[in-house]
């Protein structure tokens, strides 16, 4: 298993040490010189030396100057050498994964304290989405509003069960949170009544399918969330074919007009347009400029994960198309940045610099132990996706959590419990992936959905490759 | 002359320094 993972993207050799985190750009001699100088260093290892001259090591080059002998010459290896035994003193570069002991001493100690929780504060829909997997926001069950004692009582179980910690973050979700907007807007208030005696500060979120958002919804969430996700596919025909109303007609038209003006009212900020591309729009490009030239500049256009009966579902002949598509979409962001016109792309964004520590990495998303899912009737799922597998019923709002040991096979759940995962590169931006995804196509949260670790491999590829091309613009 | 570094990082020295205070979600994620 190589240290390193090496990458061409746009006339840029990429080169990121997945153990450190650290990203180079390198030349082409580079780029061969090192699986060739990895190579070495194993072989080294496995006989216990380099040998040393006095306190420097000695390493034997010829046979990486014998095999670029054709392409380089020997000054051009050495000295790409030289620099890459720079970056290997500095910890950059062919670091060892030291973490898994970590994790391990780390999960086995921690007590987690639950941080979010997802509210279906309505089970019932006003669209017929085809790809919903919720089924037109019924969740397998029955339809159902959750009332306001209900939701009330789930604020209250994130109050007791958040420990020492301020933060709390409650998500309005669906069906269409917007056909139980009373309660929405009491519990917030009941939230805000929490703040003070408890030392909490609440961030709510809300996420509509725009049919009944109006000047009072949106001043309303202008004021209470720090983040709405207006849902919407892309272009008109692609929107509507995917999202119409029961009877047929399509939302585009309704909708768009005011995701407009709710992002103008939200200064382009906080909120995020978010569609998903299925098997019929695999030149999903098109969609997210369609919402970028539309003025929305935080976007997201999300694979569709969905059963490989259903005639939308990604498949995986359709990886090549929707890798290039990827591609398209990081050279176009690329322009626009320059020209003073970009937008955020949800599933590009990577912070190279800060970014949370490894442990945060490395155990994941939090669902099932720190993020909960709460039903209209308030039971608790390990996450919205989730809601309505019983076996996956962890408790009730009136009990609290009765099904330890689920909170325990999540909270064990890491890089290293997924044989998939590894040997993975994209091991510290993904943690693993989602669990949902991995049950439903595995059968095993410790498994893995193949196809989303395709496409997220190729992500990250690409939003690595937007900061280099970002960086080189800035110089000088 | 060969190399351009985007970033000098090295996850490394987060073992150490676990706070248990992130929210949940990581890639991009004070």
């Amino acid at each position: 298993m190589s240290l390193i993972h090496r990458y061409e993207s746009n006339g840029y050799h990429i080169v990121l040490d997945i153990n450190s985190g650290s990203v180079h750009v390198v030349d082409e001699v580079t780029y061969d010189v090192l699986p060739l100088l990895e190579a070495q260093i194993e072989e080294e290892k496995q006989q216990a030396k380099a040998p040393r001259q006095g306190d420097a090591p000695v390493h034997n080059d010829e046979p990486i100057y014998e095999a670029l002998s054709g392409r380089y010459s020997r000054e051009e290896v050495a000295s790409s050498l030289e620099e890459c035994r720079t970056l290997i003193e500095q910890g950059m570069l062919f670091t060892e994964d030291i973490y898994q002991d970590a994790i391990e001493a780390y999960e086995g100690a921690r007590q987690t304290v639950v941080k979010a929780l997802c509210l279906h504060i309505a089970h019932d829909c006003n669209l017929a989405c085809r790809y919903c997997f919720a089924e037109e926001g019924e969740y397998h069950g029955r339809r159902a509003l959750m009332s306001f004692e209900v939701g009330k009582k789930a604020l209250d179980f994130l109050v007791k069960n958040s420990g020492a910690r301020k933060n709390l973050e409650v998500d309005f979700f669906g069906g269409e949170p917007l056909l139980n907007w009373q309660v929405v807007k009491d519990l917030v208030a009941y939230g805000r009544s929490l703040e003070e005696p408890y030392n909490k500060k609440f961030r709510f979120t809300l996420t509509t399918n725009g049919v009944l958002l109006n000047d009072e919804v949106m001043e309303f969430c202008n004021r209470e969330m720090g983040n709405v996700v207006l849902s919407i596919d892309g272009r008109k025909e692609v929107h509507d074919r995917m999202r119409p109303f029961r009877k047929g007609a399509g939302s585009y038209d309704l909708v768009v007009p005011k995701y407009i003006e709710f992002a103008r009212q939200r200064n382009q900020e906080r909120y995020y347009v978010r569609g998903t591309f299925t098997h019929h729009n695999l030149d999903f490009s098109k969609d997210v400029l369609h919402l970028a030239d539309l003025g929305f500049k935080q976007i997201s256009v999300e694979p569709v994960v969905a059963a490989e009966s259903e005639d939308y579902a990604i498949r995986r002949e359709d990886i090549p198309k929707i890798l290039e598509e990827y591609d398209l979409l990081a050279k176009e962001m690329i322009k626009r940045e320059k020209e003073g016109r970009g937008f955020n792309f949800f599933h590009f964004m990577i912070d190279l610099t800060g970014g949370p520590c490894v442990y945060k990495r490395l155990s994941g998303c939090g669902s099932g132990t720190e993020y909960l899912a709460v039903t209209p009737w308030g039971d608790f799922y390990p996450c919205h996706q989730f809601v309505g597998e019983e076996s996956f019923c962890m408790g009730n709002v009136d009990e609290g959590i009765l099904r330890t040991d689920i909170k325990e096979s999540f909270g064990h759940c890491n890089v290293y419990t997924k044989e998939a995962c590894r040997d993975c590169f994209a091991r510290f931006y993904c943690s693993g992936g989602c669990a949902a995804n991995a049950w439903h196509f595995s059968g095993d949260i410790n498994g893995n959905y193949g196809i989303g670790c395709e496409l997220q491999r190729k992500r990250v590829e690409c939003a690595i490759m937007i900061k280099a091309a970002l960086a080189e613009g800035s110089e000088g | 002359k060969h190399i351009v570094t985007l970033n000098t990082k090295n996850l490394q020295t987060t073992v150490k320094k676990g706070c248990g205070e992130c929210q949940t979600s990581v890639g991009n994620q004070e």
